[in-house]
């Protein structure tokens, strides 16, 4: 019976992962990249559109991990869609095979503005063990402009969640931004 | 039919030996070759489990159920043609289009004859091939098989679909709401992989091989050791033998933990797709914790294993078993108890055992539809020859059977994990391998299936040719049949189901 058990879950210790902390430099280096309008419109949650752009399939096995109770990603505002026209971010694996050149092209073009393009594990950073091969154009940066890399072959969960974290610090507006720092200064 | 049988075995047998070991090459004449192809026609023993090639020559991997034996067989391609397997040996099809795209080399008398890794859209053409060409020509638009019948529409979906999943293409033809027809195109995610893998030692082409499918990490950087050791004469230590198959097991543990939790959740079940990930995170966490790497890549290297199991490793391994064993239980109950699941997988996307046959499908998607193939048991290799792993057969072939035959297998892999850290001998991890020439082939049961890779290295040691085979190349045609005649919303459910590797068989 599953009625039991959810009760019972109800009451019990949550599985979740406290979150690591952000990397300061990495979110300051965002911030400087979005206008205060961007900013605004992005707001405190980020839709991901995950397109695998040629991977071995180990990145999108953590990215996929990343997504269960453990990361418990909603809890930060971060939620995988659908389609890049809901999305605020793509997030691209792979070292960007030519056969997917044109697809991840159009998933850009499509995903509306402002918008990060996130290129997570060390294929999509320039190529990886891949670079050199007639079949890769060696890295995302090929085709999209890269806000931030996330190296790691594969990138952990939390690897992913630090570099998704420093995205939604980015937009975070001054103000709020600054008391965060104090905060972990008094700390 | 043993006639026949025998008449295609002795034939591929009276070519020239290769030494390819432990399952030795036939070099026939192309005229031999085109005999064995018509052979096979009357011949149901001998499966196809692969066809490559290297500039000039093609190549085929067979598996004889009867004798349990492998046997390999190669011939000339003369001004770059031979006699097509796919019109005996359905599974030949994709094999023969993709020795097209990338040896330049043509199957005669083939059942498809269209690109299948080629989009046009690579500098070159067939870049494997002696003398690759400069290639020009804008890139084409594919060609789809031609549906004919009332009210008949097309559905193209991909490459990037809706999920975090690997990219390719779906084109459905559907009537109403019944797919009459689905087919794939795959070759998105082509890397390039076997022509990176040249001119390479075996230790530094470890790491494609650990790359071909990154979900299958363990097992094709294992077979592609394998074939590298049978290759030189080298043998691994006893206690690598033992921590490769401890690391496959729980790569098996992982996936059906992940592929069990996606079905339910396919079939909008949450919870069920929660707990299996939960579980599956701790797994994973003992992993790293036992060997550096969650999904262990690089940790099976040629000669042995690359790093000993963490002196912790052990008990948090057991302690990841024991939380699943004690839930796997409940997550049954769940699973079997609620109308709306089985509603959903009873039934659906269900496979033929006669067709699993013909294609020689291998893994659940094949113990799923009465074909009881596992690579641990035959051909056979260490350590499970002293385990005796239970291999469950169910004769359905739907959604559900593969989710059940996955199910019982977490529990038997449970039982081997447990088993080989009690008997984990002591000792050397690696041994190096010595630098010559020679030829092997090795084939370790992934959790797909079996994962075949074929080695040749030249008088120095490095690669001069290479074939990584992962399962999915004889499961994909499968997904095609399977879904036929059912509604396009239950895609996703057999689709997960078979859950078949794009990187593995796009290269
Ligand atoms: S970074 Fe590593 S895991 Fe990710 S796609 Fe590349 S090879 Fe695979």
């Amino acid at each position: 019976m599953l009625w039991p058990r959810l009760a019972r879950a109800l009451f019990s210790k949550p599985l979740t992962d406290p979150a690591p902390p952000v990397p300061e430099e990495v979110a300051q280096a965002l911030a400087a990249r979005l206008d205060a309008a961007a900013q605004r419109r992005l707001g405190r949650s980020l839709a991901i559109r995950q397109v695998d752009a040629g991977s071995c399939n180990g990145c999108e096995l953590e990215i996929n991990a990343l997504s269960s109770v453990v990361y418990d990603l909603e809890r930060f505002g971060l939620r995988f869609v659908a389609s890049p026209r809901h999305a605020d971010v793509l997030l691209v694996t792979g070292p960007l095979s030519r056969n997917m050149r044109e697809a991840l092209e159009r998933a850009w073009a499509c995903t509306p503005e402002p918008k990060w393009v996130v290129a997570a594990g060390d294929c999509a950073v320039d190529g990886g063990v891949f670079k050199g091969s007639y079949a890769v154009e060696g890295g995302v940066g090929a085709a999209l402009p890269v806000d931030l890399v996330i190296p790691g072959c594969p990138p952990s969960p939390t690897q992913l969640l630090e570099g998704l974290l420093a995205l939604l610090e980015a937009q975070a507006p001054p103000r709020a931004a600054s008391a965060v720092q104090s905060v972990s200064k008094n700390a | 039919m043993s006639g026949g049988a025998e008449g295609a075995r002795a034939l591929l047998r009276s070519g020239a030996p290769q030494g390819c070991r432990p399952h030795e090459r036939f070099l026939l004449t192309p005229g031999r070759w085109a005999a064995l192809a018509e052979a096979l026609a009357a011949d149901h023993d001998l499966a196809l489990l692969a066809l490559w090639g290297e500039p000039g020559m093609v190549h085929a991997a067979f598996l004889s159920e009867a004798e349990g034996a492998v046997l390999l067989a190669s011939a000339p391609a003369p001004e770059g043609r031979y006699a097509a397997l796919s019109p005996v040996r359905p599974g030949a099809a994709r094999f023969e289009r993709t020795l097209r795209d990338l040896w330049g080399l043509s199957a005669e008398g083939a059942a498809d004859l269209r690109p299948w890794l080629d989009h046009g859209r690579w500098p070159v053409t067939a870049p494997l091939s002696a003398r690759p060409a400069p290639n020009g020509l804008p890139p084409p638009q594919p060609e789809f098989l031609p549906v004919e019948g009332e009210g008949v529409h097309q559905i193209p979906v991909g490459p990037i679909h809706a999920g975090v999943i690997e990219p390719g293409h779906f084109r459905f033809h559907v009537q109403g709401e019944t797919v009459a027809r689905l087919e794939a195109r795959l070759g998105y995610v082509h890397k390039g992989t076997i022509g990176l893998m040249l001119g390479k030692s075996p230790r530094s082409a470890a790491r494609f091989a650990a790359r071909l499918s990154g979900d299958s990490t363990v097992a094709h950087a294992w077979a592609f050791a394998m074939a590298a050791e049978a290759a030189t004469g080298a043998a691994p230590p006893p206690r690598a033998v033992a921590l490769r198959a401890l690391m496959a097991e729980l790569e098996r543990i992982h996936n059906h933990l992940n592929d069990w939790g996606f079905v339910c959740n396919d079939a909008a079940f949450a919870w069920p797709h929660a707990r299996c990930g939960a579980l599956r995170e701790a797994v994973l966490r003992a992993c790293a914790a036992a060997f550096g790497h969650r999904l262990m890549m690089d940790c099976v290297v040629p000669g042995g294993v690359a790093v000993d199991i963490a002196p912790e490793g052990p008990e948090v391994i057991l302690a990841a078993l024991d939380a699943m064993e004690a839930e796997i239980p409940a997550l049954e109950r769940v699973y079997d108890g609620h109308a709306s699941l089985q509603d959903r997988v009873v039934g659906t996307g269900a496979v033929g055992s006669a067709l699993v046959a013909r294609f020689a499908a291998g893994g659940f998607v094949g113990r799923a539809a009465g074909r009881g193939f596992d690579a641990r048991r035959l051909p056979g290799y260490a350590p499970y020859d002293d385990l005796d792993p239970a291999v469950p057969v169910l004769p359905q072939g739907d959604v559900d059977a593969r989710m059940r035959i996955r199910i019982a297998e977490l529990k038997e892999s449970a039982r081997l994990v447990r088993l080989l850290l009690e008997r984990l001998p002591e000792g050397e991890v690696k041994v190096s391998l010595p630098q010559r020439g020679g030829e092997g082939v090795g084939i370790v049961e992934g959790f797909r299936g079996e994962c075949l890779h074929w080695l040749a290295l030249e008088e120095g040691g490095l690669i001069r040719a290479a074939f990584p085979r992962d399962p999915s190349w004889l499961q994909w045609p499968l997904l095609e049949a399977a879904i036929g005649n059912n509604i396009v919303a239950d895609f996703p459910l057999c689709n997960k189901s078979f859950n078949c590797s794009y990187s593995g068989v796009d290269l």
